[in-house]
């Protein structure tokens, strides 16, 4: 039994339609209740909770700070390549678009890794465009070594790939690998996805099953906000993240929501999420499941991140450039998706610090899940 | 005081160094506690920096590291950790934390056992985070481990004394300091742990996720030093129902 079977036999437009019927007085027993259903995550996502929202903030801070104490994570990504042999309507890297390709060499690799180190950042999350040919397992196990040596903890987002290639990518050093489904309705993956591998949607719903298959230890769920309904997309990803932590009991899983942000050449947002929203769906994950990591990315603004990191977020990104060579090799390429915060490394510590949380460097080491 | 291995502590309070707001609330809250054993994540260390942010201030406050090998999920990756540690911070004294369940945190009776054996070989002083299994620790002190911490609850779960029955039985069999590990949420859960027997407790979340670390601290070495001397007093025994003083008893002696 893998996750597409079960995914099968959602039934979206029920999801779209509970998740807007609720009363607030039902989400008020949700938020006195230690242990939440499924249905009771619904209920928080629904607007009827958005006037409890300073209620459920309080309560995910809480949850937040039992679990994880006053830390939190910093990384930043590592871009490798934009090559992409996929055609995404709302992405940068976009076969169709024209920008400057570049696969970064070895050598180069290193100068990035080198200008990464400097900047104090110890946990990297490497980043590809999906191009199988240019860019596949022959790429990575060139790369992945020569990175191991300045990190101690290397997290992966590059196309899905088979289990064997996983185990193997495990052995080199991989210690999370990040699956993005964008969106788990089949009508808007269809509809955003054109071309390539990646319009293959059961292949990227069953990536997370290899992924545990091969005892990664780390898995990163998450759903590109934008693309359709937000709240029936949260509720399958909590589907999902529950059938994965039945199956994969060893695994750690993380949360990515960014949100759709202008590329170059990207078209307008068709289901735009508020402020508000964004932060109801984080602190409703926060209680439905509090050991979950979830993490906020530069896309967001400085202030967002300011107010939103201390409820619920254990890792933030920081300094991040989004093109292959952003660090030190070619500065001036075109990104991916541009940035909102910033700040360097320095500074997002110093604003964590005043806010009482204590910036992590490192958490991690090499020689664990190997 | 009391003994493990070849040290003698004074403080029946041990710490865990993570979770809190800043190193230097982590060093306020143990100077508060009065305690003298610090577990920290190894994991966590950089090992090749020469000063490191946790570990300095602690050795500069003479308190005993306690490294622990939390993040590994079997034997041969603690093991790993252990060399490390040993290496970097010159003891061999070490916490086996073995927790391929990163839900719960749940220790691995299989894996602990058998690193904790191996360990024990290659000379290192074992402390073993380990399930409230009366056999389990039996087997961990027979393979040489100088103390054995069974959990009270799950870790940061403030649950305080969820295992208590199992914890009486393992007290009641121990040659060695059972130190209560993990779920204790309040001072009164140490101090109940403290009564029931326990050589000391370890506190990490209740503490470092307060907010007034350094007050917590100090209540919960308060609440271990009343759960001893209760302890030692020797507590009453809860009666179903008043029991009139002792006239009758006077009469039955002069018999």
């Amino acid at each position: 039994m893998s996750y597409h079977r079960q995914w099968q036999q959602q039934d979206w437009q029920a999801l779209q339609l509970q998740s807007r019927n609720f009363s607030t007085a039902q989400v008020q027993a949700v938020l006195s209740q230690p242990k939440l259903t499924l249905q009771d995550f619904q209920a928080l996502l629904s607007p009827a909770a958005e006037p409890l929202l300073s209620q459920m903030a309080s309560k995910a801070q809480r949850l937040t700070r039992q679990r994880f104490g006053h830390t939190v994570q910093l990384f930043a990504p590592l871009y490798l390549s934009n090559l992409c042999a996929n055609e995404c309507t709302y992405c940068g890297f976009s076969l169709s678009q024209k920008v400057k390709r570049r696969t970064l060499s070895l050598s180069e690799i290193e100068q990035e890794c080198l200008a990464i180190k400097a900047l104090g950042i110890d946990q990297v999350l490497l980043v590809t465009g999906e191009h199988e040919r240019k860019v596949g397992m022959d790429y990575f196990c060139d790369a992945l070594p020569v990175i191991r040596r300045y990190f101690s903890s290397i997290q992966l987002e590059v196309q899905p790939l088979d289990t064997a290639e996983y185990q193997l990518l495990k052995q080199l050093g991989v210690d999370a690998v990040m699956l993005y489904q964008e969106t788990y309705n089949s009508r808007a993956y269809q509809h955003y996805h054109l071309k390539g591998k990646k319009a293959d949607m059961p292949w990227r719903l069953d990536a997370p099953d290899r992924v545990g298959q091969a005892g990664i230890d780390k898995i990163g769920l998450g759903i590109l906000l934008g693309l359709t309904d937000w709240r029936a997309d949260a509720m399958m990803l909590a589907q999902h993240l529950q059938y994965l932590q039945k199956q994969y009991w060893q695994s750690r899983f993380s949360l990515s929501v960014p949100r759709i942000r202008p590329c170059s050449g990207g078209s307008g947002v068709a289901y735009p999420i508020s402020d508000k929203e964004l932060i109801q769906l984080i602190c409703a994950f926060r209680l439905f499941a509090p050991e979950l990591e979830i993490s906020l990315s530069t896309r967001e603004s400085a202030l967002l991140r300011q107010h939103v990191v201390p409820l619920a977020i254990t890792s933030v990104s920081a300094g991040s450039k989004t093109q292959p060579g952003g660090y030190s090799v070619a500065p001036e390429n075109l990104e991916q998706f541009s940035i909102d915060d910033s700040r360097t490394p320095q500074q997002v510590a110093a604003a964590l610090m005043q806010q009482g949380l204590q910036p992590v460097w490192k958490d991690w080491d090499g020689y664990l899940g190997r | 005081m009391f003994q493990i291995a070849d040290r003698t502590f004074s403080s029946r309070l041990l710490l865990g160094s993570g979770k809190f707001a800043s190193p230097l609330l982590m060093q306020q809250a143990v100077r508060a506690s009065g305690c003298q054993l610090v577990t920290l994540a190894i994991k966590r260390l950089e090992l090749t920096k020469p000063q490191d942010d946790l570990v300095t201030p602690l050795r500069n406050m003479h308190i005993q590291l306690l490294p622990n090998t939390s993040g590994a999920k079997n034997a041969k990756e603690a093991i790993f950790a252990a060399e490390l540690a040993r290496e970097a911070l010159q003891t061999n004294w070490l916490k086996l934390e073995i927790h391929p369940d990163p839900r719960y945190l749940m220790p691995d009776p299989i894996e602990t056992l058998a690193a904790a054996e191996q360990l024990v070989k290659l000379g290192f002083v074992v402390l073993p985070y380990c399930s409230a299994d009366p056999v389990l620790c039996k087997r961990l002190e027979q393979v040489g481990c100088v103390a054995v911490m069974p959990l009270g609850a799950a870790i940061g779960s403030n649950q305080g004394l969820q295992t208590r029955s199992m914890l009486q039985i393992i007290i009641e069999q121990a040659q060695m300091p059972v130190i209560i590990d993990a779920g204790l949420g309040a001072p009164s859960h140490a101090a109940a742990a403290m009564e029931l027997g326990a050589a000391a407790v370890l506190v990490n979340t209740a503490i470092a996720s307060s907010n007034d670390p350094v007050a917590m601290a100090g209540a919960f070495a308060n609440a271990v030093n009343a759960g001893r001397m209760a302890y030692l007093a020797g507590l009453a025994t809860p009666q179903q129902q008043a029991t009139a003083s002792s006239p009758f008893t006077d009469f039955l002696a002069t018999l």
